[in-house]
């Protein structure tokens, strides 16, 4: 038994036949940041869902803290409320101003009072430099702004491991830094997270463990020096190759 | 100004060959009287209080039977399979029903039970029925609202640990209500029509008053009274429903751009 705080194990999933997870394993210890790389379509967003459990895996298993939490017996809604997952789209309730939003899980799920939860939700806000929209509603906001209140929407259910979904992904260049700044203070602040991401400066910088994904499968995974400057596999060496052609490295 | 030119000469033409025409007096007399207008107003106008009344009560069940159903509908995973299953087999069955059968069936059916603790009067049991019938399209409505809201606002209220029940009534339901507005005032301007159905089991309501005057008197100016009557409510709401419908559809194309 490994102390990993998250442990993927032999986890394969298809969608109608298609194949777009294979025997992938994965270990995240606690206070590590796992960057998943690789294209669009490889298995990143769906192994992420996979471990929320959004999405059934077909086969493997899935422990937190060393517990199964892929058995049928396990009560999804309990797990979920120990992790955070944070999406490409933001996907804020839209009826919702951004206090309502954050509190929502807090008071519904975990029972927490209603002032208790204004009150960490404001100083949620406060720390992420969001303060001022504590009443807006999301479409009055700018894309990283909303970025940032689903993260801190996240964050409000005091979640122990954070799973970020290409949340840079659909926001303008310039507004992607000030989202990938409040990951970057997470990370300080000792947060277990999975991110799967196109932002490979970050994904050196921040990460402990990064992982190429090709077709469903983890091809290669190292430290972020060791993937970045000398990958084994040629897929990996493609990819990267790919994007400092781009310009994104 | 063009269209309103064009409007009184159109209109005007049809009058005048209305009013010219030979059989107009008869048609007056018949239709359009004066004293049998006065005459009849007072009778229909409390019937048709009543129609209001089922109106308000019928309305109010049908919003909240028609949301449980089709909430009950988009729940997902095998253990609420039973569940869902009754709900279409409920939907397919009373929309397949003519609504006067039903509130016939009802409405005279179950009063000649004479079940012990069961409503026996006719007026309950005719609301019922067009409780039972509206839902069954209501909840499609509502279905269709439901579905229109985006998978990934589920799946985030998913994410934070709500259940589907939770997700549906906090997250899903508030937008798909926004959503399908227009289409449930369409509904009200149907089932303010259709409570005058209920006449057929006797029950004194608008149209009943105007039909027995009809009886009494050979003369159809009380249907005419009860028309008024009626397209003094069911105008205003249609236009208010065309005015709601144009204002979001406006609002919606603001917040694209």
């Amino acid at each position: 038994m490994s102390d990993a705080k998250l442990q993927i194990c032999s986890v394969s999933k298809a969608f109608d036949g298609k194949v777009v997870l294979r025997d992938v394993d994965l270990d995240v210890g606690a206070h590590d940041a796992v960057c998943l790389i690789g294209s669009s379509g490889s298995g990143k967003s769906t192994l992420l869902k996979c471990v929320n459990l959004l999405v059934d895996i077909d086969a493997g298993e899935i422990h937190l803290d060393g517990e199964v939490i892929t058995d049928r017996t396990v009560n999804p809604n309990d797990v979920r409320q120990r992790m955070g997952i944070v999406f490409q789209a933001f996907n804020l309730f839209p009826h919702m101003t951004v206090l309502e939003n954050i509190t929502l899980g807090p008071v519904k799920v975990h029972g927490t009072s209603r002032d208790e939860a204004n009150e960490t939700a404001r100083a949620l806000l406060d720390q992420f430099g969001l303060i001022d929209k504590t009443d807006e509603y999301p479409d009055r906001l700018s894309g990283g702004q909303q970025q940032r209140v689903a993260i801190v929407r996240s964050l409000a259910t005091r979640p122990e491991l954070m799973l970020f979904d290409e949340v840079t992904s659909a926001l303008d260049p310039e507004l992607v830094a000030e989202v990938l700044g409040v990951i970057r203070k997470l990370k300080y602040e000792g947060m277990t997270m999975v991110i799967a991401t196109h932002e490979m400066g970050f994904a050196r910088d921040v990460a402990d463990q990064v992982c190429f994904l090709d077709n469903g499968v983890i091809l290669e995974k190292g430290r972020p020096a060791e993937i970045f400057r000398n990958p084994q596999q040629p897929r990996t060496r493609q990819f990267l190759q790919r994007i400092v052609e781009a310009g994104r490295l | 100004m063009i269209a309103a030119a064009s409007t009184v000469i159109v209109l005007g033409i049809i009058l005048w060959v209305i009013l010219t025409s030979d059989a107009w007096p008869a048609v007056q007399r018949q239709f359009f009287s004066w004293k049998h207008f006065k005459q009849s107003f007072p009778d229909v106008l409390a019937g048709f209080w009543l129609d209001i009344q089922m109106f308000i009560i019928a309305e109010i069940l049908i919003l909240a039977f028609s949301l449980l159903l089709a909430m009950i509908r988009s729940l997902r995973g095998p253990a609420f399979f039973p569940l869902r299953a009754m709900v279409v087999i409920y939907i397919d069955l009373i929309r397949g029903i003519p609504m006067l059968l039903l509130i016939l069936l009802l409405g005279f059916g179950v009063p000649a039970l004479q079940l012990q603790g069961v409503p026996s009067s006719e007026l309950f049991w005719g609301v019922a029925a067009l409780v039972i019938s509206y839902s069954a399209y209501t909840a499609e409505v509502y279905r269709a609202g439901i579905e229109s809201v985006h998978e990934s606002q589920r799946m985030s209220a998913r994410s934070l640990g709500l259940t589907q029940v939770q997700a549906l009534r906090y997250v899903i339901v508030p937008q798909a209500v926004r959503n399908v507005i227009p289409a449930l005032l369409n509904g009200f301007v149907s089932l303010q029509k259709d409570v005058a159905l209920v006449y057929v089991l006797g029950v004194r309501e608008g149209l009943r008053a105007a039909n027995i005057y009809n009886h009494s008197t050979f003369n159809y100016t009380s249907y005419i009274v009860a028309a008024v009557l009626f397209l003094i409510i069911s105008v205003p709401v249609a236009r208010f429903t065309d005015w709601y419908t144009e204002r979001d559809r406006r609002r919606r194309q603001a917040m694209s751009t």
